[in-house]
């Protein structure tokens, strides 16, 4: 349905010109990039006052389509950049935009300190469970056991938990949902766009070109039933045991804190070192 | 139904108007899949086609859903 | 402490230096021997209101000052050789995306992690042609802790300039070095900021070049939307594929520092005229080269030293127009010989070119240029 109009209609942070867009039929990337410009909408901000960054992928060719300003990296180094954005400018509202390979795989280390810094960044992590821009080859996040095009017999790799691994690292606003659940997306990043700290919503996406068609789900529908069928909520999964939630998606909120976050503390340390040179 | 190419579909309905930008649609089906009351069928390309438009209650799940920025609901009255 | 001499380190001159250019931004990770940059970094920039982030890596830390840069600030980072391989990725975006930042190496021997402690200038090439694709790039060397100072504030202007990346090359013997430099205040010294574009555009193109070459850059959350791209792409900012615009691109990336020579290059003489023979130094082995032309002067040779201050783009044009008339040219280096090739290229085939050359960790000492001098003698 057509959405109530707010201050800046989310079409307004939309590049139409460029569309139709390059992702694949029923990649899950056009659902969560328009759950992110309504997101966008709900939070009152302007264009000119959203920086997106993305790294390499297909996910890191979603500033093509915005009217944001925008910085096109290379491949796992969104973070960082983002980073050296936000604290040079910290009235920008910064966004980095990632993929499983960009964020948690390459650019895993980065991950694991901008949480750590709990910079105040939001990175929003489309995980579509491998590479598809180079040709559906694993990544850290590929399920254990499934086929991709360098995991012909099955990968070897148990896969990453973002979420937990986020969570852990110190990120003080972890969510986790599917483009089968829609709506949360929206929702989500709206949440982390309103947070003090660093904030991270990780959307897990069909990828039906590859890692659906290697794994018996070759259209979409068949994938996004994958997910609903998949995922189930921090809340239930709190009372299952481990091999219960052998291969599920766990969905929901992992944390929400409030706190110090790096540009809080970092005011303080200037605060500091001003009086020391004062006082030399 | 006539569907032209690179132009705007639009299918009006008892209650409700689906705008449909068939040049943006890539035929995934997803809102052939999850429309509650299976408003559309695929042409044989995959692209919907709003075959039940009066049965549309307006709930906008195939615009939330659709990947390719191709579908509009809209209520009747409203431009 | 502006206005004073200091009898201080090469590392803390170059952060004394990077603060009156305005700097307000550094992203390291500590390695010898630049540790004492990030050390001083870390102090003084929270005093002037400026931050200092501790990074995961060296990838992070180029990253983070890539977008410290276009968010605004200047912003430098300090690393030595292992570090500086792993930033080559990301000075490459540098390059591409034209954001303007400088890069300190503090040379040290290697391959890999070699001598960490010891001195080396066998990154120079590694400067010149580290990334991948075509491309120019800048490249500045500091002889002394007083150079520390004043060429890193250059270092700053022309990557303002130009919007690009500058390598500051400095090697363990000049960072580690202690003497007195006059620190100069603001008012004292040229400072050039980045070009803005006009107001009132009915849109900003941010990679649309005026005739110096150089687009100018927006302020983010200013007039106008911004886009950095690291792929091929048009004056929009958007990625192309199109041969003609890929072209264009790389071309204008190259020519607006290739063409703007004259204004990037900067060179010291010593006593070069009249002389028989030629001296061509850069960084730390200057030192060495002005003491071994002395030494040679009580022999009785007329010998003058070229001090490159600029190593990268290579002034050849210079190099041949000072040497052609010289009876021979030596190199010293504290390498294998790599700028030698340069000046290989550059003099012309008649006249006799040595190296002296020293890569065991040790500084290089005037007597062995004074070997390699007497090698030219003999031919």
């Amino acid at each position: 349905m057509s959405r109530r109009s707010k201050e800046v209609s989310w079409k307004a942070f939309l590049r139409e010109e460029s569309l139709p867009h390059q992702w694949c039929a029923g990649c899950g990337y056009g659902v969560i990039l328009k759950s992110m410009l309504y997101a966008f909408e709900k939070s009152g901000l302007a264009p000119k006052d959203v920086v997106v960054v993305t790294g390499i992928g297909c996910w890191g060719k979603a500033d093509d389509y915005l009217y944001t300003n925008t910085v096109h990296v290379t491949h796992g180094r969104a973070l960082p950049i983002a980073t050296g954005i936000k604290v040079a400018n910290p009235s920008l509202k910064v966004l980095a935009l990632m993929g499983d390979g960009d964020s948690a795989t390459i650019g895993g280390n980065h991950l694991i300190h901008s949480s750590r810094r709990n910079i105040d960044v939001t990175a929003i992590i489309a995980n579509n469970l491998n590479y598809g821009m180079t040709g559906g080859q694993y990544s850290c996040t590929t399920p254990l056991d499934s086929r991709t095009s360098t995991s012909w017999y099955g990968d070897p790799e148990p896969a990453l938990d973002i979420c937990r691994l986020t969570e852990t690292a110190g990120a003080s606003f972890v969510a986790r949902t599917t483009v089968y659940h829609v709506g949360t997306i929206e929702r989500y990043i709206l949440m982390a766009l309103s947070h003090e700290g660093f904030s991270l919503v990780e959307v897990i996406s069909p990828c039906p070109t590859y890692f659906g068609r290697y794994n018996k789900m070759p259209k979409a529908p068949i994938m996004l039933n994958w997910l609903k069928d998949k995922a189930i909520s921090i809340e239930r999964a709190k009372n299952l045991s481990e091999e219960e939630l052998s291969g599920a998606i766990v969905t929901g909120v992992f944390a929400d804190k409030k706190g110090h976050s790096f540009l809080s503390r970092y005011n303080e340390i200037q605060a500091r070192a001003k009086k020391d040179l004062e006082g030399e | 139904m006539a569907i032209p190419e690179g132009e705007i579909m639009v299918v009006e309905g008892k209650k409700f108007r689906i705008e449909m930008r068939r040049d943006r649609c890539k035929g995934c089906e997803i809102c052939v899949e999850f429309c509650p009351k299976k408003v559309f069928e695929a042409d044989e390309l995959g692209r919907p086609v709003p075959v039940r438009v009066d049965d549309c209650i307006g709930c906008g799940a195939c615009e939330l859903r659709c990947p390719d920025f191709a579908i509009e609901v809209k209520s009747k009255g409203v431009s | 402490m502006t206005g004073k001499i200091g009898f201080i380190l090469g590392n803390e001159a170059i952060v004394e230096g990077a603060l009156v250019s305005g700097a307000t931004f550094f992203a390291g990770y500590p390695i010898t021997p630049s540790s004492e940059i990030a050390e001083r970094a870390s102090r003084r920039l929270p005093q002037v209101g400026g931050y200092y982030l501790q990074m995961e890596d060296e990838i992070a830390s180029i990253a983070a000052i890539i977008g410290a840069s276009i968010g605004g600030a200047k912003a430098f980072t300090a690393t030595s050789g292992p570090g500086f391989s792993l930033m080559q990725e990301n000075i490459g975006l540098a390059v591409m995306a034209e954001v303007p930042c400088v890069i300190i190496n503090v040379q040290r021997s290697g391959p890999s992690t070699g001598l960490a402690t010891k001195p080396a200038q066998a990154d120079i090439m590694q400067a010149r042609w580290g990334r991948h694709g075509d491309h120019s790039i800048i490249a500045i060397s500091p002889s002394t802790v007083q150079e520390c100072f004043d060429l890193i504030i250059f270092a700053f202007n022309v990557a303002e300039t130009y919007r690009c990346p500058v390598l500051f090359m400095a090697d363990a013997t000049v960072g580690h070095l202690r003497e007195g430099c006059v620190l100069r205040s603001k008012d004292e010294v040229e400072i050039i900021n980045r070009k803005r574009p006009p107001e009132g555009l009915d849109e900003y193109y941010p990679y649309k070049a005026d005739e110096d070459l150089v687009p100018p850059m927006a302020t983010l959350g200013g007039h106008y939307l911004s886009r950095f791209h690291s792929s091929s792409h048009n004056e929009k900012g958007l990625p192309t594929s199109s041969p003609e615009e890929a072209k264009d691109l790389i071309k204008r990336l190259y020519d607006k520092i290739e063409k703007n020579k004259d204004k990037i290059v900067k060179y010291k003489t010593f006593d070069v005229d009249g002389s028989d023979y030629l001296l061509i130094a850069f960084g730390g082995a200057v030192r060495a080269a002005r003491q071994a032309a002395l030494d040679a002067k009580k022999r009785g040779l007329k010998v003058g030293v070229l001090q490159l201050q600029t190593v990268w783009p290579f002034p050849a044009e210079y190099v041949c127009e000072l040497a052609k008339d010289k009876k021979g040219v030596v190199v010293p280096e504290m390498n294998m010989g790599q700028i030698i090739g340069e000046v290989r290229k550059a003099v012309p085939d008649a006249i006799p070119v040595v190296g002296a050359n020293r890569y065991d960790g040790e500084p290089l000492a005037p007597y062995e240029i004074m070997k390699a001098l007497d090698e030219v003698l003999s031919l």
